[in-house]
């Protein structure tokens, strides 16, 4: 509580963003020890009470939570919609919030999006509602992100600590082992690609998590963020570590030219022209079902280090589930919350295949110890769960970090397509999102 | 320039004018012509052929065989089964709201379409120079643009997320109008129109006795082009519904596509292929069936000399 | 479908008829237009109002006059997109209906083996929708896995990425012509088959040649539909929209947020939420399509709607 209570005041000392809906608790004068406990909700008699709730959420393994819930909780109706991935979802959140009719009860926010909703005052303030007792419930990446000035204002769900997932097939044909630096990196990155024309390390037309994820596990800390005051900064060194080593990937052409995600990364990723991916931990659950044709060839390692001998890391995607404002049934949906990512739906949705942000689940033997037969039999969950541990902590994103990734490849991105650098591209995204802030009422410093 | 006479302006000819002229050739059919519209033909049907090839094929032989030839493995019926199938047959809900947005849509589209086409060409009235200059300016406007308006006042009448968010915008076919208006002037003789005044018709009498049935190959066309608009509809929708179960095929199959890339997603391009396909299909065997009736409608419509 | 102006041939009344008969075309024109009234003019009506606003994430929405549109016309991103879809309409426009015309041409004049096979054929392509047919063309422009990529390793040719950066406007333009070749087939040639038969008689006792009918008599005759096509594709190009959005994803850096002006709309209210100056911008283009619009009508048509 007291953690809670200092924030509260540094929140308020900056600008009004202490002025939410909920404001009960951070406004309260009391200060007393007891008031967390006559503040939180009583689970309990909420789910029996019952009552419907409508959950926005592209995450497939919300189906079994969600039958699993209605089936323990048998007042509990739960309408779960997926309205769209990402961006598509956040959009139509804007729009119902704009219109004040049709705001889901909870709603899937990716990690980067969280501080822009909660900045706008979209978000409840879940910390009243019992999520300030989680204080160590979740790995500290997530658990930073969810939070926002002096709210939580979501739970982590899933989290994406970085490993280098690679084809061990590819490896071997060439001769060359797995990189454990950068380095190391762009050596055998020349050399799969002289060994095969077609073949690639990677694959990389400007991908802004991936690029904002690299500069953090740098060491880089673009954006620092103080309530409506920001700093934006793409010269720091770990962001120049970064586009040191990318700017000769680039530059050599060792970077497959082929989007993420679109049919023809499927397909090289499953005929071996696509070697490694540096990616979050929530991958094997895609190759498994998108790659097929690979299985028995990726394995699993530590992400390549800027020095020798490090254990750095950094979190790509992930994404919590947060309460809007706007929801007019805001016990229930918290109940459903915790059940999901901090109770039993967290066992459920690891069963599924999703990649948890509890230490618990992390911690634990069986899933540590759990045998991937798609990559080859290795215990995928030891390498993904050390990497969580390791994440580089103090990263912010801005609160406008939507509006910054969807103009990220009109600048950064040109240096994939033209003589621009990846330095010159972003200080054009950090021009463009210094613009962008001052015309939205932030105060932005360079 | 001997057939110049044909071009006077002002020349009364309206009944000339929809003449139909039998089908029969007034030329030897010409071979060179042949080939160079073939060659447009080739590349119409190239990319259909590709998509009918790739709908035979597994998710691993999408991937691993020529696009334009047949993998290995035939699983045509297999995909068929699956996408009906694919999450409790969700795709057929997707079909039944497309058919009903369709025939809700496109049809009162159409029917819009020949009451104001027919009261353009057909009637003076005040403001009728403006109505058409408005409805062109309208569409000018980027409809994108449109959207979160458009959204924001749906919202305030309660339909959003409804069929009739995506029904109503649909009701509206300015190029239908425009067809219906110059079609209206053509094939209904205003002789007819005076006569039937005459024995003191009323003018929706009328409308819906005489004149309906002249504009019966007119009407076809508008249909046609307000069917594939309808079922092609992907934009508003997007906007406006939230609930999956209300989502028109197009929305569906983005969703579908969308899957791919997203964590713990499944990758399903064999379906979405299929699904492609399977959605395409109604239009192309309405096309062949109403092309009959636009042929002889428009034999039926015509107004003999 | 008609050869000239749809406004010929009001209803002459009585006079004192006169007064109550002037409303009676708005009985018939009346519910098209409410209609459009509640989904186009309502949201114009709006978004010009949203125009004279800003609203920040932080300070709230404030009154600022014209000071958008100010921004907007001193914006170097939206004449960039205003530039290339004005390329991409001086370009592709011409090539689409020049297609559209000869096809049409071709399968009037009765020297085309097989001709209902060719019209079905080519106009099918305008049944597949947008999101389908960008995903189609999507995966044949790749150059590794792809199409272009299956012809380059066949025969040993080098066939340039379409969807680099200086080639993505030609491979959009591709797919809209595939898309639209067959629709304005269709509209040319139901134009042309309501041209009066004895138009042709006369001609040929004049011993006309073929090019001869087709430049007199043909071309003249459907004007009306030349025009009003071109006065659509023109609106089309403007709204340019669907294509590059879903091409997006596969070549990002080639494709800006603000590539087209619609698109440039459309990231600035959903992904910037700046939805003022997103209805500024719409609303900028919407007066430039107008007034284009207006003059290619002009010099189009001598006395028309």
């Amino acid at each position: 509580m007291t953690a809670r209570h200092r924030r509260a005041l540094r929140g308020a000392a900056l600008l009004g963003v202490a002025s939410l809906a909920l404001s009960a608790c951070s406004g309260s004068t009391d200060a007393g020890g007891g008031s967390g406990d006559a503040e939180a909700v009583d689970t309990a008699s909420v789910l029996e009470e019952g009552g419907e709730i409508t959950v926005w959420a592209w995450e497939p393994t919300l189906e079994d939570v969600v039958a699993d819930f209605e089936a323990e909780n048998p007042n509990v109706t739960v309408n779960l919609e997926n309205v769209g991935t990402g961006n598509d979802q956040y959009t139509a959140l804007q729009n119902a919030i704009a219109a004040g009719d049709g705001v889901p009860d909870v709603a899937q926010i990716e990690y980067y999006a969280v501080p822009q909703f909660a900045i706008a005052e979209n978000l409840t303030d879940l910390g009243p509602l019992g999520a300030g007792e989680l204080d160590g419930t979740f790995t500290t990446g997530p658990w930073t992100s969810v939070q926002s000035g002096d709210g939580i204002y979501g739970l982590p769900m899933d989290s994406g600590p970085m490993a280098l997932f690679y084809n061990q097939d590819v490896f071997d044909e060439v001769g060359v082992d797995v990189p454990t630096t950068w380095d190391e990196y762009l050596e055998a990155a020349r050399a799969i690609h002289e060994a095969d024309p077609n073949a690639y390390i990677a694959n990389d037309t400007g991908d802004a998590g991936f690029t904002t994820s690299m500069i953090w596990q740098a060491g880089g800390r673009p954006y620092q963020v103080d309530g409506t005051e920001m700093t934006i900064d793409f010269t720091d060194e770990g962001t120049t570590r970064f586009t040191e080593v990318w700017q000769q990937l680039i530059d050599e052409e060792l970077l497959a030219p082929v989007s993420s995600w679109s049919d023809e990364w499927y397909q090289g990723l499953g005929d071996g022209s696509i070697a490694t991916l540096t990616i979050g931990a929530w991958m094997p659950a895609n190759l498994e079902s998108g790659v097929p044709q690979a299985a028995g060839q990726w394995r699993v390692a530590e992400m390549p280090q800027w020095e020798s001998g490090a254990h750095d890391t950094a979190e790509n995607g992930g994404s919590s589930l947060a309460v809007p404002a706007a929801s007019e049934n805001a016990e229930l949906a918290y109940a459903f919350v915790e059940y999901a990512n901090a109770g039993d739906g967290v066992q459920t949705r690891v069963d599924g295949g999703a990649f948890p942000a509890t230490t618990a689940e992390l911690e634990s033997e069986e899933f540590q110890a759990k045998e991937f037969e798609y990559f080859g039999g290795q215990q995928v969950n030891e390498v993904l769960a050390e990497s969580a541990a390791n994440v580089v902590e103090g990263w912010q994103y801005v609160p406008f970090q939507v509006y910054a990734n969807s103009i990220f490849n009109d600048t950064v991105g040109q240096a994939y397509v033209s003589g621009t650098t990846l330095d010159e591209g972003l200080a054009a995204w950090q021009e463009s999102l210094v613009a962008y802030g001052d015309e939205q009422g932030f105060t932005v410093n360079e | 320039m001997p057939a110049t006479t044909a071009t006077t302006p002002g020349r009364p000819a309206p009944r000339l004018r929809s003449t139909y002229r039998p089908d029969r050739p007034r030329h030897r059919r010409s071979t060179l012509t042949t080939v160079l519209t073939g060659i447009v033909l080739v590349y119409s049907l190239v990319p259909l052929v590709w998509l009918v090839v790739n709908a035979t094929k597994t998710q691993a032989g999408l991937f691993s065989s020529f696009g334009l030839w047949f993998a290995d493995d035939f699983a045509l019926w297999q995909n068929v089964v699956d996408t009906l199938t694919y999450d409790d047959g969700i795709f057929l809900r997707w079909f039944g709201n497309t058919l009903l947005y369709v025939v809700l849509g496109a049809g009162g589209a159409t029917f819009l379409a020949i009451l104001g086409g027919y009261g353009l060409a057909k009637f003076d009235f005040p403001g009728k120079r403006w109505v058409f200059a408005i409805v062109i300016g309208a569409v000018a406007v980027p409809g994108t643009a449109l959207a979160v308006p458009t959204f924001l006042m749906f919202s305030q009448m309660g339909l959003t997320n409804t069929p009739w968010s995506v029904i109503i915008p649909s009701l509206i076919a300015p190029f239908g109008l425009y067809l219906m208006w110059t079609f209206s002037a053509e094939a209904i003789p205003t002789e007819l129109l005076e006569a039937a005044r005459m024995d003191g018709s009323g003018e929706f009498r009328t409308f819906f006795r005489i004149s309906l049935p002249l504009l019966a190959p007119g009407i076809v066309t508008v249909l046609l082009f307000t069917m594939v608009a309808t079922w092609n509809n992907y934009f508003l929708p997007l906007i406006m519904l939230r609930d999956s179960a209300w989502y028109p095929l197009t929305l569906g199959l983005n969703a579908w596509n969308a899957q791919a890339a997203t964590a713990g997603g499944e990758a399903i391009f064999n379906l979405v292929i299929t699904g492609s396909l399977l959605t395409i299909l109604p239009l192309v065997v309405a096309f062949l069936l109403l092309q009959r009736y636009w042929q002889s409608g428009l034999a039926a419509g015509s107004v003999k000399e | 479908m008609t050869t000239t102006s749809p406004t010929a041939a009001p209803v002459a009344a009585p006079g004192w008829r006169r007064s109550r008969r002037r409303w009676v075309g708005w009985q018939f024109i009346g519910p098209f237009m409410a209609v459009f009234a509640l989904v186009f003019l309502a949201p114009i009506a709006y978004s010009i109002y949203l125009s004279l606003f800003r609203t920040q994430l932080v300070g709230g929405t404030s009154f600022v006059g014209f000071e958008n549109y100010q921004q907007a016309l001193q914006d170097p991103l939206f004449w960039e997109g205003l530039g290339r879809v004005s390329l991409f309409l001086v370009v592709q426009v011409p090539i689409m209906l020049g297609i559209a015309l000869l096809v049409a041409l071709a399968l009037d004049g009765g020297r085309l083996y097989g001709k209902s096979f060719f019209r079905i054929s080519i106009f099918m392509p305008y049944a597949v929708p947008a999101v389908v047919a960008s995903l189609m063309w999507g995966f044949m422009y790749g150059t590794r896995f792809g199409l272009v990529g299956n012809l380059n390793d066949l025969l040993g040719t080098s066939i340039p990425n379409p969807l680099s950066p200086d080639l993505i406007l030609a491979a959009i333009g591709n797919i809209v012509t595939w898309e639209f070749v067959g629709y304005n087939m269709l509209i040319f040639y139901s134009a042309l088959r309501v041209v009066p038969q004895s138009l042709y008689e006369a001609a040929e006792i004049d011993g006309a040649t073929q090019w001869q009918v087709v430049r007199a008599i043909k071309i003249p005759a459907i004007r009306g539909a030349l025009v009003i096509a071109t006065i659509f594709s023109i609106i089309g190009s403007f709204q340019l929209f669907n294509e590059p959005s879903i091409l997006q994803s596969l070549a990002p850096n080639a494709i800006t947020t603000s590539y087209t002006p619609n698109l440039y709309a459309y990231s600035l209210s959903f992904s910037g939420q700046q939805y003022n100056y997103s209805a500024t911008v719409a609303i900028i283009m919407g007066l430039i399509t107008m007034v284009i619009a207006y003059v290619v009508q002009l010099r189009g048509m001598r006395k028309e709607p």
